[in-house]
C-alpha cells in the first residue's frame, strides 16, 4: 500500500519532536485566538507569518495549520460560555450552547463541541488522505487554459458561496486582482503601478493586506460597539458526557462531518457556511424542532462538527490545486510561496514530507486540542474575561512589528495603515474583504495563465471553450452565477444567511 | 432609501473610481495582442470590468431601494491608523523602547473607557519590555531600540 508507506513518511515528520512542539503551539494559539472575540485566525496568522520564515517549510505549514483549526475549537468556548463568538463560524453554537450553559449544563456543551469538533476532524483527516491525492493526479493533466477556468470557477464559486451582493463581491475580487498585479510585470520586468516607488517593486506582500484589511479593519469595526461581557459566572461541572449524551450526538457529529467536509472543499464555503448548514439539516431532521434554541444537544454537536471537518477539508483544494477557498488558505498559499514552493499539484509529488506531515500534524492536533481543551477551560475562562480595550492596542502592535519585519521597512507599515483605512470603509459599505485577499493572492497567477493560455493558442479565446476539462468548469462557474440570479436560490440564500444578522 | 447616499452608490463610486485609474495608469504600459499580451492587457482589461461593475452598481444605488451608508467613526480610525503612521514615522528617532508603547497609548485611546491608570500603565512597560526580548533579542529583527534622537 502507498498510502501506508507515505502516512508512515507524514507520521515520521509529525512525530518529530520540534514538529509536535510547533504543532502544539500552534493549536494552542489557535484556541487562544479562538477564545477572544475579535482577534480571528486571518489576522492571526498574517501576523505570525513572518515568525515562520526561519522553520522548515514543514513546520511553519504545521503550525499555521494548527492555529486555523485550533480556533475552531476556541470559538465555541466563547460561544457557549459568553453567547459571543468567539469566531465567525461559532454563531450558531451561541445559540443552542449558551442555553445549554445557561441551564448549568455548560459543561455538557463544552465537551459535546470538544468531542464532536475532534470526531470531524479525524474523519476529515481521512478524507484527505485519499482524496487529495486523486485531486492532485488529475490535476497534473491540466494546461494553462484549465488553470484559468479552474482559477475562474473558483473566485466565481466564493462569490456564490458568500454572503451579501454579487456584484460587490465581484467588484471586491477585481479590486484585488489588480491590487495583486502592482509591482514587476515577471514576463516583461515592467513596473506597474509603481508611482516610480522602489519600495512597490516586489509588488505588495499579501501579508500587509492581510493585516491591514483584517487586522485593523477588524479592530475599527470592534471599536464602534464595545460592550462588556458577561461570562457564565457558574462553576463549570459535568464536562464527561453521559452514555444518553453520546447517543444523540453521534448521528448530528457524523451529518455535520458530512456537510462540513463538502462545503469545505468548495471555495467560499469553508467553515461558517458549514456551522450554518448543518445546523439547518439538524433542525429539519429532529423530531424535536422545538428544542432548537433552547439548548438542544445537537444543535452544539452538528454545527461544531461541520465546522471544524469544513476548516480541515478546505486544504484540499490548497494543496492539491494550488487554490485558496478562503482567506486563511490564501495566507497559506502565501506562506508556500515565500518558503519557496509553488503550490499545485506537484506539491504531493516533490514534497511528500510537507504535504504528509501537514495531514498527520493535523490529527495530532485534533488529539490535542482534545486533551489540551477540557482540563483548561479554566484557562480560557480567564482569557474571555480580557476587555477588548486592553487587547486591540497589542493586536496593533504585533501587526506594526510583524509588518515591518516583512523587509525591515517602515513603508510596509504605512501602506498597512492605508489597507486599514480601506478596509474599514469598505466593511461600511457591504464590501467584504476575504474575495479581495483571494483576488489578491491568484491575481499574478491567474494572468499568467491567461497569457499562457492564450500564447498557446495564438491568441484565440475560444479554446477555452473547445477545450473540454476547461469548457466543464466554465460552464459550472457560470451555472453557479446564473443560479444565484435566479430568483428562487436567490431567496433560500436570503434565508440561509437570515440567521446571520 | 435611495439616491447618492446608498452603499450601493458609494461602493459603485470606490469601484468606478479604481478602475477608470487603472486604465489610465495602464496606458504607458505596452499592450502587446491577445496571443502575446504585453504588460497592460490584463490590467485593462480588468479595469474596463471593474468601471464597468462600478458603474452598474451606481445605479443601483440610485435606482433600487437600499441601505444608506452607516456613520464612520472618525475618532478610532484616527487614533489607530494615526498610531500606526506614528510608529513608522518616529522608529528611527524614538527607537522600538519609546515608540512602541506611545504608538500603543495612542491607539488604546481611541476606547471609549480608555483612561490613564498605573495598572495598564505598568502592563503597558511589562509588554513594551516582552516585545524588545522576544522580537528584538528573541526573533533579531533590525528595529532600533534607542532612536537617533536619544543617542542610539
Amino acid at each position: 500500500m502507498d498510502i501506508l508507506s507515505d502516512l508512515l513518511l507524514g507520521a515520521q515528520t509529525a512525530f518529530s519532536f520540534s514538529n509536535l512542539a510547533y504543532c502544539l503551539l500552534g493549536v494552542f494559539l489557535g484556541t487562544a485566538i479562538g477564545v477572544l472575540p475579535g482577534l480571528g485566525p486571518t489576522a492571526t496568522i498574517a501576523m505570525l507569518l513572518p515568525v515562520t520564515f526561519g522553520l522548515a517549510p514543514e513546520t511553519a505549514l504545521i503550525m499555521l495549520a494548527g492555529i486555523f483549526y485550533g480556533a475552531q475549537y476556541g470559538g465555541s468556548t466563547t460561544a457557549i460560555l459568553v453567547n459571543l463568538p468567539g469566531e465567525s463560524s461559532s454563531v450558531v453554537t451561541a445559540l443552542d450552547g449558551y442555553q445549554m450553559a445557561r441551564k448549568g449544563q455548560a459543561g455538557k456543551a463544552l465537551a459535546t463541541a470538544a468531542i464532536g469538533s475532534f470526531v470531524a476532524g479525524s474523519i476529515a483527516t481521512v478524507l484527505i488522505t485519499f482524496f487529495a491525492p486523486m485531486l492532485s493526479h488529475i490535476a497534473l493533466a491540466f494546461g494553462p487554459h484549465e488553470y484559468f477556468s479552474l482559477m475562474v470557477l473558483g473566485l466565481m464559486a466564493s462569490v456564490v458561496l458568500a454572503s451579501g451582493s454579487l456584484l460587490h463581491a465581484v467588484g471586491m475580487i477585481i479590486l484585488g486582482l489588480i491590487l495583486g498585479l502592482i509591482g514587476t510585470d515577471t514576463n516583461s520586468g515592467e513596473m506597474r503601478f509603481t508611482f516610480g516607488m522602489f519600495e512597490l517593486a516586489d509588488g505588495i506582500s499579501f501579508v500587509i493586506v492581510a493585516m491591514g484589511v483584517f487586522g485593523l479593519g477588524e479592530i475599527l469595526s470592534n471599536l464602534e460597539d464595545e460592550t462588556e461581557r458577561s461570562t457564565v459566572k457558574a462553576r463549570i461541572t459535568g464536562l464527561m458526557p453521559r452514555r444518553e449524551d453520546f447517543r444523540r450526538m453521534m448521528a448530528p457529529v457524523l451529518r455535520g462531518t458530512g456537510i462540513g467536509a463538502v462545503l469545505g472543499i468548495l471555495p467560499g464555503g469553508g467553515a461558517m457556511l458549514a456551522s450554518f448548514a448543518a445546523y439547518a439539516l439538524e433542525k429539519k431532521v429532529s423530531h424535536h424542532p422545538e428544542q432548537f434554541g433552547n439548548g438542544a444537544i445537537e444543535g452544539v454537536a452538528g454545527p461544531e462538527s461541520a465546522n471544524n471537518a469544513g476548516a480541515q477539508t478546505s486544504f484540499i483544494p490548497m494543496l492539491t490545486l494550488g487554490i485558496p477557498s478562503n482567506p486563511v488558505m490564501a495566507l497559506m498559499i502565501g506562506a508556500l510561496i515565500m518558503q519557496g514552493i509553488q503550490p499545485g499539484p506537484s506539491v504531493i509529488q516533490e514534497q511528500p514530507v510537507l504535504f504528509w506531515g501537514l495531514i498527520v500534524s493535523m490529527w495530532v492536533g485534533n488529539l490535542m486540542l482534545l486533551v489540551l481543551n477540557l482540563p483548561l477551560i479554566g484557562l480560557w475562562v480567564k482569557m474571555i474575561s480580557i476587555p477588548y480595550r486592553y487587547l486591540y492596542p497589542c493586536i496593533v502592535a504585533f501587526c506594526m512589528i510583524g509588518v515591518f519585519s516583512l523587509n525591515n521597512a517602515s513603508f510596509d507599515i504605512w501602506l498597512m495603515g492605508l489597507f486599514g483605512i480601506a478596509g474599514y470603509l469598505l466593511r461600511k459599505l457591504d464590501c467584504e474583504p476575504a474575495p479581495l485577499l483571494l483576488g489578491f493572492v491568484l491575481g499574478p497567477m491567474l494572468e499568467e495563465h491567461l497569457r499562457r493560455a492564450m500564447l498557446v493558442s495564438k491568441g484565440d479565446a475560444t479554446a477555452f471553450l473547445t477545450r473540454p476539462i476547461s469548457a466543464v468548469l466554465l460552464l459550472v462557474a457560470l451555472l453557479m452565477v446564473v443560479s444565484i440570479l435566479a430568483p428562487a436560490v436567490r431567496a433560500k440564500r436570503a434565508e440561509a444567511f437570515v440567521e446571520d444578522e | 432609501m435611495q439616491g447618492t447616499r446608498t452603499k450601493d452608490f458609494w461602493a459603485g463610486v470606490v469601484y468606478a473610481g479604481f478602475g477608470l485609474a487603472t486604465m489610465v495608469l495602464a496606458r504607458d504600459l505596452p499592450m502587446g495582442s491577445a496571443a502575446r499580451m504585453g504588460a497592460g492587457y490584463f490590467p485593462t482589461m480588468l479595469g474596463g470590468l471593474l468601471a464597468a461593475i462600478g458603474l452598474a452598481a451606481m445605479l443601483r444605488g440610485l435606482r433600487n431601494p437600499g441601505e444608506a451608508v452607516p456613520r464612520i467613526h472618525i475618532r478610532p480610525a484616527v487614533l489607530v491608523i494615526g498610531a500606526t503612521f506614528f510608529f513608522a514615522a518616529t522608529l528611527g528617532y524614538l527607537g522600538l523602547a519609546v515608540a512602541l508603547p506611545t504608538a500603543i497609548l495612542i491607539a488604546a485611546a481611541a476606547s471609549r473607557s480608555f483612561r490613564l491608570a498605573p495598572a495598564p500603565l505598568l502592563g503597558l512597560l511589562g509588554f513594551t519590555a516582552f516585545c524588545v526580548l522576544v522580537f528584538l533579542r528573541g526573533l533579531g529583527v533590525p528595529m532600533p531600540m534607542i532612536g537617533t534622537w536619544f543617542g542610539g
